[in-house]
């Protein structure tokens, strides 16, 4: 079963073709890594998969079901989809806990006290129990990560969206957010993530797919396409990522 | 901020060192440069201030303004009447502040709101806000204050205290809104993003993620006008209101001494200082706020 399905998606901005004629697709419990230079299309791939940008034309499907239709309730389909934004967008006016319990309280109309029961539940689980009542500015960034990851899964999404989730991040911080998306990786959550870390989406990927001119040039396992890319375009933009010193 | 508690050791650890030699002239010569400040600026403002005072003093008609705007003892005789005039206006602005509240930030989310079936609403707001920004107060108090009694509607209240109050909580309501609205733009547009992505709808969005950050940013504009409202509450003694003006009006007209006034400009000052003293101390203290955030 796939639980995302993109058909010939294509997105432009007035003359920008961002994304052109791109298919994905996102089997269950699977992870897709999205490579790609700056300006290659990823988070607008990720925001038109959360109906957050409009698309020019394709499909998208959820669990088999057309979300790319104007008459859909995106409300309906936003509480299936988890998203982690690079520059983590906590709720600077709420404590960590309400910044977790605010959808599945609002939005799934959970009894607050089981809200609150399976917000510390996670936030145990990844350490953070003890900063459940401060606020995201007492926050080093990697924990303002791994908190707007734990708000984004605590409405169990099918599939969870991450965008450069560690690109904000000084580089030994980036180790504790990846850690906790190995984790959730390891527990069957489907997701799709875009990333500037090889070495991660080696570790993480089931497919990893090369972004360039709004299509997806090069697709398959990381033994592949990182390890030993075909295309001539795959093997130029890894070998820039090397010379800067990221694989 | 993850480095906060380490840094509160050390600094901890500092206070029981000896401080060296060279710590010690450096605070000494720290201390004779707040000295030689302090003085220029009481030498300065004693200088500037002394002329100031000396030149007004010393004019040829110093002694029948004073006479005329400082009879201390007229002063005094009319105190009672402008204080009570005064708690006129005080209850105004209260009652005005309250209903300006509500018009406001009805205004404020109509004109931001996005949705099609509320597009009559938007217009009408857009329009409300253009006419009442645009017109002096004192024209709509005028012609509110004369021009709804001689409709002569039945029912119809001719209170001058309840039309003047019309009037202005009118025209504050376009400022507000403004403000409010100002407010809710600020909110960078991703916070909106996250909430959407949670699946709040966009009334939710709204009312969890977007106003309670709005809101917060514009206490210190909207006590300005909290000030502001106080003192223009003076502007309805036009419709005959027995307030802090008019006693002060009707007061001076009968012995043509302009004393009430200046009592009745203290009894104001009296409000207004603190208020907008405070209205500093909370902008300041959500500068420090705002600029904690940005570095985080
Ligand atoms: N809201 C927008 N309006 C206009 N153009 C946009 C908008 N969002 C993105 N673009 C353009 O779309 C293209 C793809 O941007 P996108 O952010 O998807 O790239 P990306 O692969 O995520 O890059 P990065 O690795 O830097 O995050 C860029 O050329 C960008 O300028
Ligand atoms: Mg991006």
């Amino acid at each position: 079963m796939n639980v995302l399905e993109v058909k010939n998606l294509r997105k432009s901005f007035e003359d920008n073709v961002v994304l052109n004629d791109l298919s994905l697709t996102v089997p269950d419990h699977t992870a897709t890594v999205l490579i790609g230079a700056s300006g290659s299309g990823k988070s607008t791939l990720l925001r038109c998969i959360n109906l957050l940008d409009t698309i020019d034309d394709g499909s998208i499907y959820l669990d088999g079901k057309e979300i790319s239709d104007p008459e859909i309730n995106v409300d309906e389909v936003r509480k299936n989809l988890g998203m982690v934004f690079q520059s983590f967008n906590l709720f600077p006016h709420m404590s960590v806990l309400d910044n977790i319990m605010l959808s599945p309280v609002r939005v799934h109309k959970l009894p607050k006290e089981q809200a609150r029961d399976e917000a510390m539940t996670l936030l145990r689980r990844f350490d953070l129990a003890d900063k459940a009542d401060q606020f995201p500015d007492r926050l080093s960034g990697g924990q303002q990560q791994r908190v707007a990851i734990i708000r984004s899964i605590a409405v169990k999404p099918r599939l969870l969206l991450l965008d450069e989730v560690t690109s904000a991040l000084d580089p030994v911080l980036v180790n504790e957010v990846l850690s906790i998306v190995r984790d959730l990786k390891a527990d069957g959550m489907a997701m799709v993530l875009a990333t500037h870390e090889m070495g991660f989406a080696t570790q993480v990927a089931d497919e990893v797919c090369f972004l360039k001119d709004g299509n997806i040039i090069e697709r398959g396992p990381a033994s592949q396409v990182i390890s030993a890319p075909q295309e001539a375009e795959t093997k130029d933009f890894l070998r820039r990522v090397h010379e800067a010193g990221r694989l | 901020m993850s480095n906060d508690s380490p840094a509160r050791e050390t600094s901890g650890r500092a206070l029981s060192w000896t401080p060296s030699q060279r710590e010690l002239e450096r605070q000494a010569s720290r201390k004779s440069i707040g000295r030689k400040k302090a003085l220029i600026a009481t030498l300065s403002s004693v200088i500037v201030i002394g002329s100031l005072i000396r030149l007004i003093v010393t004019s040829p008609g110093w002694q029948s303004v004073k006479d005329t705007f400082f009879d201390w003892s007229y002063g005094g005789e009319v105190l009672g009447a402008v204080a009570k005039g005064l708690i006129v206006n005080i209850r105004l602005t209260i009652i005005a502040a309250i209903l300006i509240g509500i018009f406001a930030m009805i205004l404020a989310l109509l004109r931001t709101s996005r949705s099609a079936a509320l597009t009559p609403f938007r217009i009408m707001a857009t329009a409300y806000v253009d006419i009442f920004r645009g017109v002096p107060l004192l024209l709509v108090i005028l012609l509110i204050g004369f021009g709804v009694p001689a409709l002569r509607i039945e029912g119809l209240t001719n209170s001058v205290l309840i039309l003047g109050t019309t009037a202005v909580v009118l025209t504050y309501s376009a400022y507000v809104a403004e403000v409010i609205r100002s407010g809710i733009l600020s909110i960078h547009p991703s916070q909106r993003a996250a909430a959407r992505s949670l699946g709040l709808s966009s009334s939710q969005t709204m009312r969890h993620v977007v106003l309670p950050q709005a809101l917060k940013r514009v206490v210190p504009p909207l006590l300005n006008d909290l000030v502001a409202l106080l003192k223009d509450t003076g502007l309805v003694s036009i419709l005959g209101v027995t307030d802090a003006v008019r006693a002060a009006q009707i007061a001076s007209s009968r012995t043509f001494n302009y004393t009430p006034y200046v009592t009745a400009a203290i009894l104001f000052l009296l409000i207004t200082i603190p208020l907008t003293r405070y209205t500093d101390r909370v902008l300041a203290k959500s500068m420090k706020r705002q600029n904690a955030q940005g570095a985080a």
